[in-house]
């Protein structure tokens, strides 16, 4: 192996790194708050992808469907509860935010985004829909289990995982697409080629995560959030509602997953089943740094990164055995050092 | 129904699936056969998941292990499939074993993940090996023969797989009702109770981890001669999945509920996929959102699956175990002279961080001696008690046990060498009954091992050990809840029965962490005579408690703590005269 393609690997390996941090620093985010580690983080950036590539193709995504459906669901349990507790602020509360608001999206998403309309436009209106499914996941399957240990909040991760993908080959089809990207001319820094997707997605991923820190550090929201990571009933008992929480830590990780699946959707064909290794490999460095530590997450996503680069240029068939397996011996070592109490089934 | 047809309902399923072949059509008897396959599989996954509480997310890699082992050498060695069967256990329970080296030390959600891991890793490993025949499989595999006759046909395979279902089905319901199985069940609770009486939590853990893989080798087995063909993809991730579905929705915690997960989820699947196909066309796989949101609403719902939904339904009354005659121990341990000293520390410290939790704690215990320790809330009564058992190291100090020092103690160590105790808060299994809890205590009494307990040699041992649990439940006043399930006693109930099993440990010393908490007043009398006639066999006991009253009139002598350290230790009348115990409790000097 020359130095050059030593480099080129490495920077390969930066760029898809850059994407698993974003969505390791997401999973740690969600799994600190609600101890749900996502696992339908990564079909959540397949849809994006998708999604996009239908509005490119002037078709209406699926994703409007799904977003239908679900949205219906949650209000239908949002709404029967409210009822049940003869809540009339809750019932409008929710009417809003399950039924007025996802309904809008949707319309826009089908009426206003021509084949026509600007690339910038048909990114915000993909966003916007993935973003919407977060909560609605959360409403959906995980409010109702909010006390429930790891372990099952973890199996129901599975099974969300597994609707969603049985959906995406329905919505979606099984052809793959790669959307349209950042263009223009590559570049070189210290005599290395960059081209201008790779920066992007560098520089859009970094932002992101300094947006998320600022977040926490600065809005009362993000204090709430970081309180309640830090100890949850201690947080209910000084009124910050959980369920609040939780509905603002799935939008963050619609979004996030929104804004991953926009990044690396240029860099290669996505199918509706792809996100899970996307997710898992965010999650790989996600638990290097034992699903508590930010930089420690993103250092070990770069690492994953660049594992990934070097295994398929030299195994390529294996590489996701190499990128799995190293996650056994992290896994150990973690569980080693960090005495957390047993979490039984119940 | 009567409690006589419930015991022989096992058999009559057993029949009624004997007869099945030769009522329904081909087609049918192949879908069966497919559902007990998974059903052996799913079988395992209860052990581990259900019973010891270490959920799987690569299951199939097992399945898809031992079938490949077999299907590698009856089709290309050309060896016989039993041949295949021994290759395929061996290979799943070395595979396991030392994947289990590593994994079930970890807890809850990490285990799971690196077994999600190890599974992709599988289907990956497995479709990229030329000799397994990538991705595009392994083709020739032969059936199996019995005395020359091939088990080719579907009514054929059929009966093997039935007879392989029944016989992991027989063997582990055996084992589960074993001295083995108590421990390997009292592990979904976490390993407190099994450390508490000297069995090693780690080591039942990766027992039964080696089980599960083992039996999912088996399966693997059957699926490969069924089928004479393998590729990887029915041993992927998705597979895993679908066996953890099928264990959760029929009942994780019951063997039972294997079948009826098994069977319910490939029937509905099967049903459902025609129905879908006519109405999305060839390709729709939302059969699987369908079970995605039934998984959901079990988890949200009915945690336990539907199988004791069923159970309930069915049965009512099922209480099958037959009644246990009372025994006493042959050998019990032999007691020290009344008056030996037990337990004697000195000068115990234990600080967490900067607190000095325990400062200073000198004190002794003798045999046919009740020593109470007493002190307000904060004073470091349960952080002395870890100490003593084992569950805490200690700082500095000295700890002896029937005059021998004591370097670095154990839960399990001191269970082994005559210390028992029970839980401030009640550590017993909820899903199994009194009696099987008490033998809990009993278990390092036992020398039988799994193999002896799968396979039905300890019928001896076990007689003893339930005879003694039984006893003991006689001796405090249970016996006529012994069939009755642990977590459906009073919590005064519990706290007896927790007595109970800390006494099926034969122990010399006992400690008894507030067990008069929660007991109505006659209940405390009881206590207090039990107790006391405990004191009169020679049994040394260290009793911390809240109710002034019982220990007072109880102890022989008493300790009292304030903020860490030792601010009395005499006999109780001593104890109460003293000035810096009655500003400890009442604010002033007398």
């Amino acid at each position: 192996m020359t130095t050059d393609i030593a480099l080129i690997l490495l920077q390969d390996g930066i760029v898809s790194g850059a994407v698993y941090v974003l969505l390791a620093t997401v999973l740690v985010l969600v799994f600190s708050v609600t101890r749900v580690i996502f696992v339908p983080q990564g079909d959540l950036v397949a849809f994006t992808a998708l999604t996009l590539s239908a509005f490119e193709t002037g078709n209406v995504p699926g994703t409007v469907w799904l977003l239908g459906f679900g949205a219906a669901a949650a209000l239908l349990l949002e709404l029967r509860e409210a009822a049940a507790q003869r809540d009339r602020g809750r019932i409008i509360r929710s009417l809003l935010q399950f039924g007025a608001f996802p309904a809008l999206i949707a319309l826009v998403a089908v009426f206003l985004v021509p084949k026509t309309a600007p690339l910038p436009w048909k990114m915000a209106m993909s966003c916007a829909l993935i973003t919407c499914l977060g909560p609605i996941i959360y409403r959906i399957v995980f409010q109702p289990l909010v006390a429930s240990s790891p372990l099952v909040l973890l199996i129901a991760a599975v099974a969300t995982h597994l609707g969603l993908n049985s959906i995406g080959l329905h919505l979606f089809g099984p052809e793959g697409v790669r959307t349209e990207g950042f263009s223009g001319q590559p570049f070189s820094i210290f005599g290395m080629i960059v081209t201008q997707q790779a920066a992007g997605i560098i520089a859009s991923s970094g932002m992101v995560v300094v947006g998320l820190y600022l977040f926490f550090r600065l809005s009362l929201r993000g204090r709430a959030l970081l309180a309640t990571a830090y100890n949850r009933r201690g947080a209910e008992i000084v009124g910050i509602s959980t369920e609040a929480v939780g509905r603002t830590v799935f939008i963050m990780a619609g979004l996030a997953a929104a804004i991953s699946g926009l990044l690396i959707g240029p860099t290669t064909t996505l199918y509706y089943d792809s996100g899970f290794m996307l997710g898992l490999k965010g999650f790989v460095g996600a638990i290097v740094g034992g699903m508590a530590v930010y930089p420690l997450a993103a250092a070990g996503a770069l690492l994953v990164g660049a594992v990934e680069a070097f295994a398929s240029f030299w195994a390529s068939a294996y590489r996701d055995v190499i990128v799995f397996l190293l996650i056994i011996p992290v896994l150990f070592w973690r569980s080693v050092s960090s005495l957390s109490a047993e979490d039984g089934l119940e | 129904m009567s409690r006589r047809l419930i015991v022989f309902a096992p058999l009559i399923a057993l029949l009624a699936a004997a007869l099945m072949p030769l009522l329904l059509p081909a087609y049918q008897v192949t879908v069966i056969t497919y559902v007990m396959i998974a059903a052996v599989a799913c079988i395992g996954l209860v052990l581990m998941t259900g019973i010891v509480g270490m959920v799987s997310f690569g299951h199939a890699a097992f399945v898809g292990l031992g079938a490949y082992v077999s299907g590698y050498l009856s089709a290309q060695l050309g060896l016989s499939p039993w041949f295949g069967l021994a290759g395929a256990i061996v290979a799943a329970g070395v595979a396991a074993a030392l994947i289990g080296a590593i994994t079930v030390r970890m807890s809850g959600h990490y285990l799971a993940l690196s077994t999600l891991c190890f599974g992709i890793s599988f289907y990956f490993l497995v479709g990229n090996s030329e000799l397994l025949g990538r991705f595009n499989g392994l083709t020739g595999i032969p059936p199996v023969s019995i005395g020359g006759v091939e088990l080719r046909g579907e009514r054929q395979t059929y009966y093997l797989a039935l007879v392989a279902l029944a016989l992991v089905m027989a063997w582990c319901r055996q084992l589960l009702d074993s001295r083995t199985g108590r421990i390997l069940r009292s592990l979904r609770t976490g390993p407190v109770i099994a450390e508490t009486f000297g069995a090693d939590a780690r080591r039942y853990r990766l027992l039964a981890f080696i089980l599960a893989a083992v039996i999912g080798g088996i399966a693997g087995w059957l699926y490969a001669h069924v089928q004479h063909f393998l590729n990887p993809t029915p041993f992927g991730l998705n597979a895993s999945i679908d066996y953890l579905f099928m264990t959760v929705i029929g009942g994780s915690g019951q063997l039972w509920g294997a079948l009826l997960g098994a069977g319910l989820v490939a029937i509905i699947k099967h049903e459902l996929q025609d129905v879908l196909k006519l109405v999305f066309g060839p390709t729709t796989r939302l059969e699987m959102l369908f079970f995605a949101a039934i998984m959901i609403i079990v988890l949200q719902k009915a945690r336990k699956g539907l199988w004791p939904y069923l159970a309930q339904k069915l049965m009512p009354q099922a209480a099958t175990t037959a009644s246990v005659d009372a025994a006493v121990l042959p050998h019990p341990r032999v007691k020290p002279e009344h008056g030996l000293t037990v337990l004697s520390a000195s000068h115990l410290q234990r600080t967490f961080g900067g607190v000095v939790a325990v400062d200073d704690v000198s004190f002794d215990v003798k045999s046919g001696e009740i020593v109470g320790i007493l002190g307000p809330n904060g004073a470091g009564k349960t952080t002395l008690f870890n100490l003593i058992s084992g569950a805490l190291l200690r700082s500095k100090g000295e700890l002896s046990f029937l005059g021998q020092p004591l370097s670095r103690v154990s839960a399990r160590d001191m269970c082994l060498r005559g210390m028992s105790r029970t839980f401030q808060h009640a550590a017993l299994v909820p899903d199994m009954t009194a009696l099987e809890n008490v033998a809990i205590g009993a278990t390092h009494l036992g020398r039988c091992g799994w193999v002896a307990n799968s396979f039905r040699f300890d019928r001896m041992e076990e007689r003893q050990l339930l005879g003694w649990a039984q006893h003991l439940l006689e001796r405090v006043g249970l016996a006529d809840k012994a069939n009755e399930l642990a977590g459906n006693l009073s919590l005064g109930h519990q706290r007896i029965l927790e007595i109970a099993r800390a006494l099926a440990a034969d122990p010399v010393l006992l400690l008894l962490d507030e067990p008069a908490a929660g007991l109505r007043v006659n209940e405390k009398a009881v206590l207090a005579d039990l107790l006391n006639s405990l004191r009169t066999e020679g049994l040394a006991i260290i009793l911390v408690e809240h109710d002034m009253d019982f220990v007072f009139r109880l102890a022989d002598r008493l300790m009292v703590m304030n903020f860490g350290r030792r601010i009395a230790f005499g006999r109780p009348d001593e104890v109460r005269a003293d000035g810096e115990v009655q500003e400890a409790y009442l604010g002033v000097a007398a």
